[in-house]
């Protein structure tokens, strides 16, 4: 790490929690150009030949090992789109720690479009975090387009924590899984928005397989001139459960629009989804104000708690 | 020391009729002392707290805390001068765990033992709860309790306690009851106020308020109004009312 420059470094730091190189296997990405990466005996990584990106491959029964796989972008204009895909074998149980960082002082747009594929084997178990940060102070966007599907194979579980607090002025993210027999997808979304941010976020789950089930919880906060839009459909075509639920606190002039939607196929398909979006309640205000916070205070205390 | 100097608030229903809810209420807890506000429900007692914590403003009169009129004086300031306050209901949050508001509520780096401390004086098994979040998971009973432990931790010179005693289970009644003993000691001239119906809670007062219909209509030493409170005349005015309806 030491040959990178500090804004690189401190990047790193945002979405992947890393100082130093992280243990275990990671490939680490500065404005299109690799800067480090480790396979392991277990997990190799590998630049692919027809396009942008790079092919992780966990062998069957890894276990309790980490991918770090972090992206930054400090060149402003510099675009770019990436495929990387995930195979983790049958029985594995790793974690993956993906995200992306922004830094752009430049007058123009700077965009990483993530593509990240996952191909979870029987029995397997991943956790999965991306973190996604912007920063500086150019005119130019900070524009983060996350792409990430999942098939995941009998008895499978997954777990995604996606994380947005700020910085990145348009996100468009799409979130697609195919869940077999047994297998178990659990998503938490933090986001918030400010300035005149912009967020999408799309989620599209197929329960194919008997017993499988997902939980979609996204909890979100849009500030100033913010909008989001959450759009949650999980479609049921097996007995399976499946959950979403948006709940979300408007500040300013913030817009939020949530569109969940559920589809049943299957006559054992117990699907729900719930929705709320709202201002800080004026009782948690005052609460926290007569233990000394001021209005402002208190709104950070309740905000962090939320996101948290 | 507490003062309410000519107290009242009125509110305009949405048929634009004036409503009085509290009328004219003066009140004074001296240094050291322990005043019990108790009466009907719908007397104005809850409405009084929050005018004292500044949560609603008076349409007349003024309160005084130590003798420096705080009448102007926002929630946050006032309780940044030493007022606490335990709502009668309590509000719930996301995300936030019982250590959070702890700390939040002593105002500085409490230290794990310290936040476990103030759980174990209302009763609840610290490491059970420290860490738990704020939110609906937990029982109208142990919010009520997280509720009495922030005042705690907060040792205010003026603490107001909205009902404490509600869902609160019997052997937890005891605790409190050592919980304003011990708070009497602890923070020196201090003045207590709690609002209660609970005849234990009466028992341990210096001074009785009753309260009805907005206005206090007894005060005194405990002695001269607890004996009253129990009174034939009271019980039967209840009766009657239902006769009437
Ligand atoms: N902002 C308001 N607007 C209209 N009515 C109000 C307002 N605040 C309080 N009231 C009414 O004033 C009356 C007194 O309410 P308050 O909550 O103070 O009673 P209380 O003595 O605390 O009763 P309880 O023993 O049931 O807790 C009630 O009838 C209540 O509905
Ligand atoms: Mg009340």
């Amino acid at each position: 790490m030491n040959q990178l420059d500090a804004i690189t470094k401190q990047l790193f730091t945002k979405v992947a929690d890393i100082t130093e190189l992280p243990e275990g296997a990671y490939n680490l990405r500065s404005n299109g150009q690799l800067c480090g990466r480790v396979s392991t005996e277990n997990i190799s990584i590998t630049t692919k030949v027809d396009r942008s990106g790079i092919d992780i491959a966990i062998k069957p029964g890894t276990k309790g090992e980490t991918v770090h796989i972090p992206v930054v972008v400090t060149a402003s204009g510099h675009k770019e789109t990436v495929y990387n895909d995930f195979y983790v074998g049958d029985g594995a149980d790793v974690d993956i720690v993906a995200g992306c960082g922004i830094h752009n002082c430049g007058g123009q747009d700077s965009e990483h479009d993530g593509i990240h594929r996952f191909h979870v084997g029987k029995n397997a178990k991943v956790r999965y975090a991306e973190k996604h940060y912007g920063e500086g102070d150019g005119m130019g966007k900070r524009i983060l387009n996350p792409q990430t599907e999942v098939v995941m194979d009998e008895d499978s579980l997954m777990e995604m924590e996606m994380t947005q607090i700020k910085g990145v002025d348009s996100t468009e993210r799409v979130t697609l899984a195919k869940l077999g027999k047994g297998a178990k997808l659990l998503v938490r979304e933090r986001l918030m928005t400010h300035g005149e941010q912009w967020a999408t976020s799309v989620y599209k789950v197929e329960l194919a397989g008997e017993g499988s089930s997902a939980d979609v919880v996204s909890r979100s906060v849009a500030r100033d001139n913010s909008y989001q839009k959450f759009d949650a459909c999980i479609e049921g075509s097996a007995p399976c459960h499946g959950h979403t639920e948006c709940d979300s606190i408007i500040m300013e002039h913030g817009r939020i629009e949530a569109v969940p939607s559920l589809t049943a196929n299957h006559v054992d398909a117990e699907l729900m989804h719930e929705a709320a979006i709202g201002k800080i309640a004026g009782e948690q205000l005052i609460k926290l104000m007569t233990l000394g916070l001021t209005e402002h205070e208190a709104e950070e205390q309740i905000i962090n708690g939320f996101l948290k | 020391m507490l003062e309410l100097r000519g107290i009242s608030f009125d509110v305009v229903d949405k048929d634009g009729v004036k409503k009085s809810i509290v009328k004219n209420v003066d009140l004074t807890v001296g240094d050291g002392r322990f005043v019990v506000v108790t009466g009907p429900n719908g007397g104005g007692k809850s409405t009084l707290a929050k005018l004292i914590a500044g949560i609603e403003t008076p349409t007349a009169g003024s309160i005084l805390m130590d003798g420096v009129d705080v009448t102007a004086k926002s929630i946050t300031e006032r309780a940044r001068m030493g007022l606490g306050f335990a709502f009668q209901q309590p509000v719930r949050f996301k995300g936030i765990r019982v250590l959070d508001l702890l700390r939040i509520a002593a105002g500085r780096e409490l230290s794990l033992t310290h936040a476990c401390d103030y759980l174990s004086q209302v009763g609840l098994c610290a490491k059970n709860y420290i860490k738990r979040e704020v939110n609906a998971s937990l029982s109208g009973g142990e919010l009520k309790r997280i509720e009495i432990a922030t005042v705690l931790a907060r040792k205010p010179r003026i603490a107001i306690f909205d009902e404490p005693e509600a869902g609160i289970d019997l052997w937890s009644f005891n605790n409190l009851i050592t919980i304003f003993a011990s708070m009497r000691e602890a923070i020196k001239d201090s003045s207590i106020v709690v609002i209660s119906h609970q005849e234990r809670i009466l028992n341990i007062a210096d001074e009785i308020a009753v309260m009805k219909q907005g206005s206090i209509e007894k005060l005194g030493p405990r002695r001269e109004i607890f004996p009253l409170l129990t009174s034939l005349d009271e019980a039967q005015a209840s009766c009657e009312k239902v006769k009437t309806l």
